[in-house]
């Protein structure tokens, strides 16, 4: 899993019926520094989540059908938690 | 799921025979901003899109998810088509 | 998947026996114009390609998909013989002004 921002939605009407009544939210990942990392990806919403939301995302089929509660479905990154704090020891980035 | 714009089609005559009649086309990967990023690849369409469009995909396993219960060798899907990108600020 | 250009053959005469009877082949990865790319990979024929065609690569576990990769330890698999690659009118222009810079 990763942490990511959302900051973003998009709009399909043509998409894959497995999509359908969940938000396609576009989240940039950051880095544990909060800088980002790469590019952005888009993730189906399990939680709920709103952009400007520090989230966690996870970036693998299984994982993600599951947590949208769509199994046998194109689904590859779900955002599955909104995360409250983030907890590092000193010194690490 | 990931960004990107339909740039053109490749057609392959001689073909596993799990992928008759899907249809091949080139994405370019695009940046939150619509800008190319990253090489193109090969993605089999599940959705309909055509030349120019902006889409998302999807990678990996889940990608051959579409087609069942056939069995498609895909590792990259078009899974929607994007009407607009809402990112507040840019 | 991507697009490859056939460079070459493996051979493996001791290998896992889910793989036996089947043709690795040596791919480049190239670009839709049909430059080489950096790296290559060691994919299973599917299609019997040829030296030098230009062919799909699907890659990952969905390479186990193939018809004749099921249940084999297989990340690699040549699903197509491309015959054309054709580019966007569009983008192809948008290609030529980026060459003539």
């Amino acid at each position: 899993m990763l942490i990511g921002r959302i900051i973003g939605d998009v709009v399909a009407t043509q998409k894959a019926a497995s999509h359908e009544g969940r938000k396609v939210l576009v989240v940039q990942p950051l880095n544990l520094d909060g800088s980002d990392r790469g590019e952005v990806v888009l993730a189906l919403d399990a939680v709920g989540a709103g952009i400007g939301e520090r989230v966690l995302i996870v970036t693998e089929g299984f994982g993600a059908m599951t947590a949208v509660g769509r199994t046998n479905a194109p689904i590859d990154m779900a955002v599955v938690g909104i995360i409250d704090s983030v907890d590092l020891i000193s010194g690490v980035k | 799921m990931m960004l990107g714009r339909i740039i053109g089609n490749v057609v392959c005559t001689m073909k596993n025979a799990s992928l008759d009649g899907k249809k091949l086309l080139l994405v370019q990967p695009i940046d939150r901003h619509g800008r190319d990023k990253g090489r193109p690849f090969v993605a089999v369409d599940s959705v309909g899109a055509g030349a120019g469009e902006t889409i998302y995909w999807c990678r990996g396993r889940e990608a051959s998810f579409p087609f069942l219960p056939n069995d498609v060798p895909t590792e990259a899907t078009i899974v929607g088509i994007v009407d607009t990108i809402n990112i507040p600020g840019g | 998947m991507i697009l490859a250009r056939i460079v070459g053959t493996v051979v493996a005469t001791r290998k896992d026996p889910r793989l036996e009877g089947k043709k690795l082949l040596v791919v480049k990865p190239i670009s839709p114009e049909g430059a080489d790319e950096p790296g290559y990979l060691v994919a299973v024929d599917t299609v019997d390609a040829g030296f030098r065609e230009t062919v799909l690569i699907v890659s990952g576990s969905s390479a186990r998909m193939a018809s004749e990769c099921k249940d084999r330890p297989v990340d690699a698999a040549i699903v197509g013989i491309v015959d054309t690659v054709k580019l966007d009118a569009q983008h192809e222009a948008e290609l030529a002004a980026a060459r003539k810079k």
